[in-house]
């Protein structure tokens, strides 16, 4: 080999081979989403036709159809502003929990933190029964608030203030002990000096929270069941014909709807996206 | 300001009639009041009403409520087939995804923890299916899997194999539903690979390099033992979301067919939430949260000996 290669030759063809093998192990990672795309585009009778990747005939109306067939932008909106909502709450509880835990001096500090880290052992399944009937107790079956209540207070929202406390820990202490000199009350040294420092740890749970949220499946399953109350998750389940037969041109247009953006923000953002994942580690 | 916090009696102008120290503790208090709010509210309470529901009958269906101690219990672990069932399929959907998992973000981590032309644009690939909606991706899964028509069974057919009705026939639907979640999920135990394989220090593999080891001696004498902690609490996280798996199994199988994919989070919704067995799901999800609490303490034993 070496009699009829350079060493820097074989390199170079050592990485085209390993480049190529990359691609074939990255087909089932990205070819759903094109298949996808691509099978939302076609009319019903072709989607089961000879395979092609481009539409024979790009059937667009199949974009107006998934808006009529159901009150699709109404559930579109519901999710948006579902998981904004959760995003918000979540930054804001978290970060002043977590600002608590990590700087203040109280009696019981420690326990309450053990109490708050028993929460990461449960599963939401868990909790699902009695959850159900608390929200029926309090009249919010078929609304939204269990679908922003749980996610905020639950283990995900406890895995976010322990994310923002190790954050604030690693902070150097002089600079909010310099605003308290100014005269800053504790809550003005949060919010003006500990979060403004803290974006990294904020963005990364915003972003973990926001997608929770968008992705959350059983929660809708369980406390929503009129169809303009929907969201996006459940929505996409529920384009099928009356024998519960998929439709799947609309399935997979509106899937694409779904999806698509979320895409778009992640390759633009992808390296902070991974990175908050990384970060808290404990999903999945 | 260190001052004044040595000194117990001081008092802050706003409210002389509090000490520091206490004035402190209160708004510590007041910072941890919607969380711990909401905890005890939608969490600890619940938590410990799903223990006394385990204890009782309760149909909703009858709208009855007894006491039946440990029966619920006794009535899965005892001689139930179902239960039974349910506890292989969790533990084979567990042991082959795990380890499919495991291995495959180990490949892909080594292949992509250090920088070449292309690295992020792979990084960015096999981490696009983490962000994506799990019902997105069983969507778009059961219709590639479909029988005749699906597309992997043409493509099969293109090289010349009769590929199953996957999602019809349960120890195919099995695999299905394992090897999709696998490729949903690797992203992140790839990332996590990544980064603790870039935290190795360069100067090991060069100094083995010099004295004459090859890569598959590096990787064994070196990577791996150093990766080990990584490989546990890896091991450990995918282990509990393979029990939670619900959503992908809802949506691509709903548990069928024959019951081929029926897991313990999914038969708990379905005995809870469609038979409305109160009772007796309450006692699964005591059964659940049994073995993820035992897996977590795994976790944080193994953090604590690693740090």
């Amino acid at each position: 080999m070496t009699d009829r290669f350079t060493r820097r030759q074989l390199a170079v063809i050592s990485r085209v081979c390993w480049t190529l093998a990359l691609c074939v192990v990255a087909v089932p990672f990205i070819f759903p989403f094109l298949w996808m795309i691509s099978s939302g585009l076609k009319s019903a009778a072709e989607i089961f036709g000879a395979p092609s990747l481009i539409p024979r005939r790009w059937q667009w109306y199949n974009y107006v159809e998934v808006f009529t067939y159901q009150p699709f932008a109404r559930q579109y909106f519901n999710s948006l502003y579902i998981s904004l909502s959760v995003t918000v709450l979540t930054l804001l509880f978290a970060s002043l929990a977590g600002y608590a835990l990590a700087r203040m001096r109280f009696a019981g500090a420690a326990l309450v933190g053990l109490f708050l880290v028993s929460a990461l052992m449960v599963p939401e399944e868990v909790t699902i029964i009695p959850n159900f009937f608390l929200m029926k107790w309090l009249g919010l079956i078929d609304t939204h608030l269990p679908l922003i209540l749980l996610p905020v207070f639950g283990p995900h929202g406890i895995v976010a203030t322990f994310l923002m406390r190790q954050y604030f820990m690693a902070l150097p202490k002089e600079l909010e002990e310099a605003g308290r000199m100014d005269g800053l009350s504790r809550l003005g040294v949060w919010w003006q000096v500990a979060l403004p420092l803290s974006k990294p740890a904020l963005a990364a749970v915003a972003i973990i929270t926001f997608l929770h949220s968008w992705n959350l499946f059983l929660e809708p399953l369980i406390f929503v069941s009129s169809l303009e109350k929907f969201t996006l998750p459940l929505a996409l389940t529920n384009f099928t014909d009356p024998y519960g037969v998929p439709l799947w041109h609309l399935q997979l247009a509106a899937t694409s709807l779904a999806v698509v953006p979320i895409l778009i923000v992640y390759l633009i953002a992808q390296r902070q996206i991974i990175e908050s994942f990384a970060l808290s580690g404990v999903k999945g | 300001m260190a001052e004044q916090a040595t000194n117990p009696i001081a008092r802050d102008k706003s409210t002389p009639w509090l000490s520091l120290k206490m004035r402190e503790a209160m708004e510590a208090w007041l910072f941890l009041g919607p969380t711990l709010a909401g905890f005890l509210i939608f969490f600890a309470g619940p938590l410990v009403a799903v223990v006394g529901y385990s204890l009782t009958e309760w149909n909703l269906l009858s709208q009855q409520s007894t006491y039946v101690g440990l029966k619920n219990y006794a009535h899965a672990l005892g001689n139930n087939p179902d239960f039974w069932h349910v506890a292989r399929n969790s533990a084979i959907f567990a042991l082959g995804l795990v380890p499919a998992n495991m291995a495959l973000a180990l490949a892909l981590a080594l292949a992509l923890s250090r920088p070449f032309p292309g690295v992020i644009f792979f990084r960015t690939v096999f981490f696009a299916p983490v962000v994506t909606s799990a019902a997105a991706w069983a969507i778009v899964w059961k219709f590639l899997l479909q029988g005749e028509a699906g597309f992997v069974n043409q493509m099969l057919a293109y090289v010349g194999i009769d590929g199953p009705n996957w999602l019809r026939e349960p120890d195919w639907a099995m695999v299905a539903v394992i090897l999709t979640r696998v490729i949903k999920m690797v992203g992140l135990n790839m990332i996590l690979y990544i980064a603790a394989l870039q935290a190795i220090p360069r100067d090991y593999e060069a100094a083995a390099r010099l004295e004459g080891a090859n890569s598959w001696q590096i990787f064994t004498g070196i990577t791996w033992p150093l990766l080990g902690p990584t490989t546990l609490v890896i091991m450990v996280i995918t282990t509990i979301g393979s029990f939670k798996v619900f959503d992908h199994i809802y949506l691509m199988t709903a548990g069928g067919p024959e019951n081929g994919t029926l897991v313990l989070a999914f038969y708990i919704y379905e005995q809870g939430f469609k038979f409305f067995d109160i009772g007796y799901a309450s006692a699964l999800a005591m059964i659940m949260f049994v073995i993820v609490m035992a897996l977590t303490l795994v976790q944080l034993a193994l953090r604590r000996r690693d740090t």
